[in-house]
């Protein structure tokens, strides 16, 4: 019976792979598999079962302590080549994406990155991503004999937990110590936001001029227990947001209940971390701006009027 | 010290119409990437640095590199590698990998490769570190500040939760993030004089390629569909005064939900 292995170096994804990867099991008559890696990476196995892993592989070989995608993904290959690995799903972090190129190579796969949908068709997995900075999704199937895809956190729901045995299977891996080392860690600073986690998302483009302006803006986000994000000109040029606010292709991709677009354009490159929102609410003052396209309730005005009266209105709500 | 940076042609992503949900491309003008532009952008900076360094941009795509490669030239690099025959067309990102590893070899002096952390179109990151393995090379991927000296190189990296400091001997592969420079704008007579740069042109043959082991037919990965997301959002604009249009808004927010959760 073929296998679905699932790693992820941040487990809150893997588990969600898990949940997917156990449905997606059913379809293909396969089972599904976790791989472990690492100082007292043991020990998660038990949570692994309960959202439906089936098996478990164990390593926690000296050179997995600290994480080297050579080394990763050697290990990957050996426990994919061992068994009867035909799907490897990642979690596409950043570690992740780096894996996959690299372990491919090593399994004569294909891979697919930062997929955002996957389903079974014809026997086989379907992958969704954006192609094209984000303009078009591409549908894609990997045509070679194992499979290698990593998939962005959040595409799955977390499975409910249930009561479930697995077999651990302790993996001997034959793996050298890293090329590289890693001689400093160092924390970023502060800002420790969770903008995927966010329900309400007020993002901020280059339309806001004024730093000033801001505060306006904090206090419709502390009305509505917003947070806020940007596009890339008010974090990267500007520098009035760190990294972690920024929303779209090369940042945070968010799935809130509300989204409120201020002085955004809609260019594809912040877009495409907000077309899932729920619902879109767009205020620019310029009626022919591409976001209007993908909103549901839009205000064409000057923000610095709109976003004043609104913060009035909603001190009555 | 050899350098070799892996850069790509992208159609220029603000110019891409959608057409019943088709991308259109043609005359889409083709552009560097500005991921890529990054990459070269480094090598330069070690070169100026460094002194006795040769930097070999390497490129796959159409004949229209033949104009498209004097600005990585210009910029700075001293040789290209143009791999523009038509049997490398529509590789995908492990036969892209392929390809350019045979270059690669080819070129058989490196101590460093510098690739973008993702292409600016299709960002999946999967080239280098195909790359990295087909040369069994250590990896440093989403470096954001590069020093190289003395046969090392030390790379901050740029991940989640933390900057890594990281070391590793040459010869190596790095793949930079947006951050790490400012690409420059080569001047009129770096571009005029980077036509006589040597460049070479070579087919999968000359790499030790068949046409078989190459491009369309070599895809790892097929593509079953490549549209335009369909959206059936409300797409309701708020009319009258200031007052009017806030009071819809909040009604609206409030009738779907999403206020005060």
């Amino acid at each position: 019976m073929s296998e679905i292995l699932v790693y992820s170096d941040i487990d809150g994804t893997a588990f969600e792979l898990v949940s997917a990867a156990k449905e997606f099991a059913q379809e293909l008559g396969a089972t599904v598999s976790v791989a472990l890696l690492g100082e007292g990476a043991g020990g998660k196995a038990e949570e692994y079962f309960s959202y439906g892993a089936d098996r478990a592989y164990v390593s926690e070989h000296p050179a997995l302590s600290d994480f080297y995608v050579g080394t990763f993904a050697e290990g990957l290959r050996q426990i994919a080549e061992s068994g009867d690995v035909e799907f490897v799903l990642l979690g596409s972090s950043k570690r992740g994406k780096e894996l996959a190129g690299r372990l491919a190579q090593k399994l004569n796969a294909g891979a697919i990155t930062d997929a955002n949908a996957v389903r079974v068709r014809d026997g086989n997995l379907e992958a969704g991503r954006y192609s094209y900075g984000g303009n078009t999704v591409a549908s894609q199937v990997i045509a070679t004999a194992k499979k290698v895809i990593s998939v962005m956190p959040k595409t799955f729901e977390l499975g409910a937990k249930e009561a479930n045995q697995g077999e651990v299977v302790n993996v001997d891996l034959d793996l050298a110590d890293p090329p590289v080392k890693v001689v400093e860690r160092r924390e970023k600073a502060g800002d420790q936001v969770n903008l995927e986690e966010a329900e309400v998302l007020i993002c901020v483009g280059r339309g806001v001029q004024a730093k000033e302006d801001l505060a306006m803006i904090e206090e419709l986000a502390g009305q509505l227990g917003a947070e806020i994000g940007c596009t890339k000109t008010p974090a990267s040029d500007w520098e009035w947001f760190s990294e972690e606010r920024m929303v779209g292709l090369s940042g945070k991709k968010c799935k809130p209940s509300l989204y409120i677009s201020i002085g955004i354009s809609g260019q594809i490159q912040h877009t495409v971390g907000i077309v899932d929102s729920k619902i879109i609410v767009t205020v620019n003052k310029d009626d022919k701006a591409p976001i209007f396209n993908i909103t549901d309730y839009g205000i064409v005005g000057d923000y610095a009027n709109v976003v004043p009266a609104l913060n009035e209105k909603l001190k009555s709500v | 010290m050899d350098v070799v940076v892996c850069m790509k042609q992208i159609p220029d992503l603000q110019q891409i119409r959608i057409k019943e949900r088709r991308p259109v491309l043609e005359s889409v003008p083709l552009v560097w990437g500005d991921l890529d532009k990054n990459a070269m952008e480094e090598a330069v900076k070690v070169k100026e640095k460094l002194g006795d360094v040769k930097i070999t941009v390497v490129a796959m795509g159409s004949d229209k590199l033949q104009q498209g490669i004097l600005e990585p030239l210009a910029m700075g690099a001293d040789e290209a590698v143009l791999l523009t025959d038509p049997a490398f067309a529509g590789s995908d990102s492990m036969g892209t990998a392929k390809v350019l590893a045979k270059a690669i070899e080819k070129i058989g002096s490196y101590d460093l490769i510098i690739l973008a952390e993702g292409s600016t179109d299709n960002y999946s990151g999967i080239v280098a570190s195909a790359l990295a393995e087909l040369l069994n090379l250590p990896e440093i991927t989403y470096v954001r500040e590069l020093e190289v000296e003395d046969g090392k190189v030390k790379a901050v990296r740029n991940m989640e939760e933390s900057f890594e400091v990281i070391q590793a001997d040459l010869p190596a592969l790095v793949t930079v993030a947006q951050e790490i420079n400012e690409p420059r704008l080569p001047k009129f007579m770096a571009i005029r004089k980077a036509g006589a740069k040597p460049r070479h042109e070579w087919g999968p043959d000359d790499i030790g390629l068949s046409s078989d082991e190459v491009g369309q037919n070599a895809l790892r990965v097929e593509t079953v569909s490549n549209l335009a997301p369909e959206q059936d959002r409300k797409n309701v604009m708020l009319g009258g005064d200031l007052a009017e249009q806030i009071d819809a808004l909040v009604d609206a927010l409030i009738k779907e939900g999403v206020l005060g959760r």
